[in-house]
């Protein structure tokens, strides 16, 4: 066996806008037209390239996550992948059996019952109906709907359709794994569940591709990370390198400002670029600035959201100027801004700007210069960390002010 | 993995690792279709049952004209030919939108997309070995007569099997790309029965009936008239021509169903 599990090797992929001919009438002039005009260009009319001379390769049993922006390409990856699409050049090599989840619960046949489509969309998924048969109740409680299994699913809700249809999807056990975005469904709960499965399954050894716009799950699950942007390779690497590049995304008005902040990035208490932080963990936020003016009087604010719903976690004015004294002459000055980390699980994003007081105007700013991630597993969910600890009240006189009255 | 298309070895080993799969869609097409409904099974018997009594009808009316009676070996011979032409029909229209059917799956899971035509005519194969036992039970009691000839039976419907596959792996995979086929399909199907020799037999053409035979289905469906009603031996030259449309149209199917296979999913 090979170590590589998955090789896409410059491929470009072509798609047509618009509607292809559909009926015999619409073929007839297009059939002329290609008979009689030589044509050998590239791209025709309408046509353009959804993939450009992308390349690259995933280790065998390596967590692998291919993130962008809607359109960058990522979904017509994963089917050329996992072969629903074939390339217009370049080669894909594929070392192990290989299953793909575009889509849970896609195969679902909505007169049949639970039960009759677990064994359904199992096979079509690629299982052996002995195998299935082996499973079946392991993926009945996964999807946590036995007294529903015999009801056709028609009848379910949107959200046990995808808990069984990703129940199913759990357990086909294949050598290489494809994952599209499957985890978007069900409750909290669900998802934790979800993840806990892939987890597992990334432990076990399985070549695994993931592709989400849920950067938490993708920071995780994976290892390394390609990041697609229009159809090319924007960055391929590790994947807290390649979040962060692509989270950092410059701010438009950052030019607007002649004073600079450049060099912004989070480091552990000893040294080193971090992006993982535990709750509570002490931190630095280095930055560099370029005055281009007398910085008197100014403020360093120092603000904090959370990635993933932009709810503002902290917004704090630094005094600056008796840091240091910043002059035009002043060459570019190093900063430190110590942190503690005391927030829950979560992406969140840092910006900072310099904001001069007497004149109330933005003298710099970088709006989402830098991201990083809190682990913890000891909360549910929210943004703080309040450090509860529970311990026993002794002193007799403290239940008079108990909150619970009776009668 | 190759990006080039698979060889009809490659394919055919394919689909046999899928062979799960293809036993799961003939099921699922078989149980959705009587889903719900309080006929259920029954309804595998009414296409056929309707085909043989207007067969048998058409045959009183010509017989009444020419001042004779219609006999047991009349009746037996159009319901025997009407059962593989229900079975054709069924088959044929049900394979025709298989893939369009299952946008879903063609666009989203990957699996030898040769199993959804095949699933579907096994579906019907399973509708028609329902009404078959009629069919059995008629001859049985008719005492229509055990020969040797009757051995060429088997053969001759693993003909007929073979070249509905080859048809419907053809008419799915032209229906992904032009829906006009679809209505082609239904109307050729519609008047096909009287282009083919089910109520009426060949030779009652005289010098015609060659041209009848040229369509495998029409030439099938006499041998099998000719050994089980008629206790002869088939034509085998007939035999042998409607036996390579049959091979050879499925392998030819497979090779274009394959190259096709390629761009279904951005096509469909």
């Amino acid at each position: 066996m090979s170590e590589i599990a998955l090789e896409f090797d410059r491929i470009w992929k072509k798609f047509k806008r618009g509607e292809i001919y559909d009926s015999l009438r619409d073929l007839i002039p297009a059939v002329t037209k290609g008979v009689f005009s030589n044509d050998d260009r590239e791209l025709h009319e309408r046509e353009f390239w959804a993939l450009r001379d992308v390349s690259f390769q995933v280790r065998r049993g390596e967590a692998f996550a291919i993130i962008g922006a809607n359109g960058a390409g990522k979904s017509t990856t994963l089917k050329l992948l996992s072969r629903i699409l074939r390339p217009t050049r370049g080669r894909i090599t594929a070392h192990g059996r290989l299953s793909a989840l575009i889509e849970v619960g896609a195969g679902f046949h909505l007169d049949l019952t639970g039960r009759e489509n677990v064994y359904l969309n199992g096979c079509i998924l690629g299982m052996k109906r002995q195998e299935i048969a082996r499973k079946f109740d392991e993926i009945v409680e996964f999807a946590g709907m036995a007294e529903f299994i015999d009801t056709p699913v028609k009848r379910y809700s949107s959200g046990m359709y995808a808990r069984l249809g990703f129940a199913v999807a759990a357990h086909v056990d294949p050598e290489i794994l494809l994952i599209d975005e499957v985890l978007s469904v069900g409750d909290m709960q669900f998802q934790e569940k979800c993840l806990d499965r892939m987890r597992q399954v990334v432990k076990n050894g399985t070549t695994v591709i993931f592709v989400s716009h849920n950067l938490q799950a993708v920071q995780m699950l994976c290892s390394r990370t390609l990041c697609l942007k229009g159809g090319t390779v924007a960055r391929i690497g590790p994947t807290a390198e390649v979040l962060n590049e692509y989270l950092c995304i410059p701010s438009a008005s950052a030019g607007a400002f002649p004073t600079l902040i450049e060099d912004i990035s989070l480091r552990g208490e000893d040294g080193p670029l971090k992006v993982n932080f535990a709750t509570g963990e002490k931190a630095q936020l280095h930055l560099t600035i370029h005055p281009s003016e007398e910085l008197e009087d100014c403020q360093l604010g120092l603000l904090v959201h959370r990635a993933t719903d932009g709810l503002a976690v902290c917004d704090y004015n630094l005094p600056l100027s008796e840091v240091a004294p910043f002059t035009p002459f002043t060459s570019a000055t190093s900063l430190l801004v110590h942190l503690s980390m005391n927030l829950l699980r979560g992406a969140y994003v840092v910006s900072v700007h310099i904001y001069h007081v007497p004149t109330a105007r933005y003298i710099a700013r970088a709006y989402r210069a830098v991201n990083f991630f809190v682990e913890e597993t000891i909360s549910w969910q929210g943004v703080a960390h309040l450090a509860p600890t529970v311990s026993r009240v002794l002193d007799d006189c403290h239940f008079a002010m108990s909150p619970v009255m009776k009668g | 993995m190759s990006d080039a298309t698979p060889t009809l070895a490659e394919s055919l080993k394919e689909v046999v690792h899928y062979r799960d799969l293809l036993y799961m869609l003939t099921w699922r097409d078989i149980k959705a279709r009587y889903k719900q409904s309080m006929m259920g099974f029954f309804w595998a018997l009414l296409m056929p049952l309707l085909i043989v009594g207007a067969g048998v009808l058409v045959r009183i009316v010509f017989l009444m004209s020419s001042g004779n009676h219609i006999n047991f070996l009349d009746l037996a011979s159009i319901a025997l030919k009407s059962l593989p032409w229900a079975f054709f029909v069924s088959a044929i229209k049900f394979a025709t939108n298989s893939l369009v059917g299952n946008v879903n799956l063609v666009t989203k899971i990957y699996f030898p997309r040769e199993v959804l035509p095949l699933a579907a005519v096994l579906a019907s194969l399973f509708d028609t070995a329902i009404a078959s036992s009629l069919i059995i039970i008629l001859l049985v009691f008719g005492k229509v007569g055990v020969t040797i000839h009757l051995l060429w039976a088997p053969v001759i419907l693993g003909l007929i099997i073979l070249f509905t596959a080859a048809l419907a792996l053809f008419l799915s995979c032209a229906n992904l790309f032009f829906r006009d086929v679809k209505y082609l399909v239904d109307i050729l199907l519609t008047f096909g029965i009287f282009f083919t020799p089910v109520f009426y037999e060949a030779r009652t053409m005289g010098k015609w009936a060659p041209l009848l035979l040229l369509n495998p289905l029409g030439s099938l469906l006499e041998a099998l008239n000719t050994t089980i009603i008629r206790h002869q031996g088939p034509s085998l030259p007939w035999l042998a021509y409607a036996a390579s449309c049959a091979i050879l149209g499925l392998f030819a199917a497979w090779r274009i169903f394959d190259r096709a296979e390629a761009s279904f999913a951005e096509s469909i």
